[in-house]
């Protein structure tokens, strides 16, 4: 494996009494896919919300891309290409996918302090959000307003948003929820493809999804590192066995 | 698409303008010519609304201290223009500032002192939301409120009357009709000026605030700032308005940043239908006629716009203005 693009150090986070994370520690690759899995109430949630920043540790480090950005607020670590799509999709409803990927782009193409133009209108902008619509197969859609889109599509176009800004990592928090049958297909075709050019901390719930998409998986067991290696190794750890796959994988 | 509500948008606008143009002709015609300083006051209020629409239609942020800006810029121009007419200076120490008449000094200085008064309250406030950010921009305008009352100098709780309207290159603000097409080109240049701004990219990050910060944040954007600018922009359109409605009335007084000023604004906005931009205009003057004729028959007037209020809200989510223009995207 290459050098760590993201680089966690015994995070710790306590909830009152709770114990969300208790040393969580996690080292993702440049270029791999790693899927960050536990049972329910693991505290994977208040992980991804400490490493994108919607959350501040109580203790431990955070670097990214060589810098510490432990206490950096949610906006700069965007803007350091840390990007991320949301368990619950997290689109703008009453905007346009036009828009929506419009507001993406914007953010990573210099201050938004600008009064007077029309922003659609904005050439670089435009070409910009073309793109985006192309990779996530929305060109139909661009006039519609997000609220009509289909679940599916609505997922799509949140991943187009995150890739608006040509991020380095990406941050997915359980993207196969909710998903029926056919959109997990197409949704895996898609991250086959994201796999290629970004490298991907996949926070997920799907076994069957994570062990076919994933370089590495990391455990996460009442906040706490348990195991962090390939697939293979992961199966075959006794340990995670009996802390979470049980008979998921056994039987 | 069906091309027709953009049209209906466009001819109702139109129409709107040409009868606010020809108001005062009109006036002169039914021999009203008390028309045309009501009309002049109402304008002066949907200055103020169309500003509140900024932060409350388009940021989404429910402010219920939008008076404060309002009686800043009419406090700005009361204070100067009494010592411009005294020729006494308002602080002697630790250098001299001395009081003004001209609108092209007094005006500026209404909008810049309400936007620097807004930096400070925005600063504090924009870190809440929700019902926290409610009250906070009404403990801040109540406090302005008592400020004012408090200062004896400037009349206290009973205000300060000026001696004159300001004056202004080429014009004669003490002229009834030429006050009010001032009043209609302030209006309709702060109408252009939100227009654009909405639509540009800041409006863009606005509205998106308005939906959904959390998801702006981790797009990379700075939300504070922008909401803060945009909260700047619309206290500097309320001292705009306010500095107005000193010259209009020839009097300043506490009443005017009073929370239930901020509220009568907020209904107006309301009324006319939030995130419009045209719509608070015809709240204000729905609004205000309705408080001119209703109160000639009863000082309870209230009582009769209570229920409506509530039909319109209830019934008309886009206001006024969504019933005579149609349309439902949020574009002004």
């Amino acid at each position: 494996m290459g050098e760590s693009l993201l680089s966690v150090k015994s995070l710790v986070k306590r909830f009152g009494a709770v114990q969300a994370s208790n040393n969580f520690s996690l080292e993702v690759a440049q270029g791999e896919l790693h899927a960050l899995i536990g049972p329910n109430g693991a505290g994977k949630t208040t992980a991804l919300n400490q490493l994108c920043g919607e959350l501040m540790p109580d203790a431990g480090r955070v670097f990214f891309d060589g810098r510490q950005i432990t206490r950096m607020p949610v906006y700069r670590r965007a803007q350091m290409g840390l990007a991320r799509s949301y368990q619950i999709t997290s689109v703008f409803e009453h905007l346009t996918v036009r828009e929506n990927l419009s507001l993406a782009v914007q953010a990573h193409k210099g201050h938004s302090f600008r009064f007077w133009k029309k922003a659609v209108d904005d050439p670089v902008i435009r070409r910009a959000v073309l793109q985006a619509m192309a990779r996530v197969g929305l060109e139909k859609r661009a006039n519609m307003q997000a609220a009509n889109l289909s679940h599916g599509e609505k997922r799509q176009m949140e991943v187009g948003m995150a890739l608006a800004g040509h991020p380095k990592m990406l941050l997915m928090d359980e993207p196969y929820a909710g998903m029926g049958p056919g959109g997990a297909v197409e949704l895996t075709k898609l991250i086959r493809k994201l796999k290629t050019e970004f490298t991907i901390l996949l926070v997920e719930h799907d076994m069957s999804a994570v062990f076919s998409l994933a370089d590495r998986i990391t455990v996460l067991v009442y906040g706490q590192t348990i195991a962090t290696g390939t697939p293979q190794e992961i199966r075959a750890n006794p340990e995670v066995r009996q802390a979470y796959l049980g008979d998921e994988v056994n039987g | 698409m069906d091309k027709s509500p953009v049209n209906r948008k466009i001819l109702s606008i139109a129409i709107g303008s040409a009868l606010l143009l020809a108001l005062p002709v009109l006036a002169g015609i039914a021999g009203e010519s008390y028309l045309v300083t009501l009309f002049s006051r109402i304008l002066i209020y949907a200055l103020a609304a169309v500003s509140l629409d900024l932060i409350l239609g388009f940021g989404g942020m429910v402010s219920l201290g939008h008076a404060a800006f309002f009686g800043i810029g009419a406090y700005v121009v009361g204070i100067l223009s009494f010592h411009g007419f005294e020729g006494t200076p308002i602080i002697a120490w630790p250098f001299a500032l001395g009081g003004h008449q001209s609108g092209l000094v007094l005006w500026p200085a209404a909008v810049l002192l309400a936007g620097a008064a807004a930096a400070v309250i925005g600063a504090l406030s924009l870190r809440t939301s929700g019902i926290h950010f409610i009250m906070i921009t009404l403990a801040f305008s109540q406090m302005l409120y008592y400020f004012f009352v408090s200062l004896e100098a400037y009349g206290g709780d009973d205000g300060i009357s000026l001696f004159s309207r300001n004056t202004f290159p080429g014009i004669d603000l003490g002229n009834d009709t030429q006050f009010y097409y001032l009043c209609l080109a302030a209006l309709a240049a702060f109408l252009f000026l939100s227009y654009r701004l909405v639509h540009s990219r800041f409006g863009m990050v606005i509205r998106g605030c308005k939906e959904n910060e959390r998801r702006m944040k981790s797009l990379g954007f700075s939300t504070f700032r922008y909401r803060l600018v945009c909260f700047i922009i619309a206290a500097a359109g309320a001292g705009l308005a306010g500095a107005l409605i000193a010259n209009q009335t020839e009097y300043v007084s506490p009443g005017l940043m009073h929370w239930t000023r901020s509220g009568e604004i907020l209904v107006m906005v309301l009324l006319g239908g939030m995130g419009t931009l045209f719509g608070p205009v015809l709240g204000a003057i729905t609004l205000l006629l309705l408080e001119e004729f209703l109160s000639i028959y009863t000082e309870h007037w209230m009582v009769y716009l209570g229920p409506f209020l509530v039909l319109m809200v209830l019934f008309a989510k886009r206001g006024i203005y969504g019933l005579i223009a149609g349309g439902n995207n949020n574009h002004g």
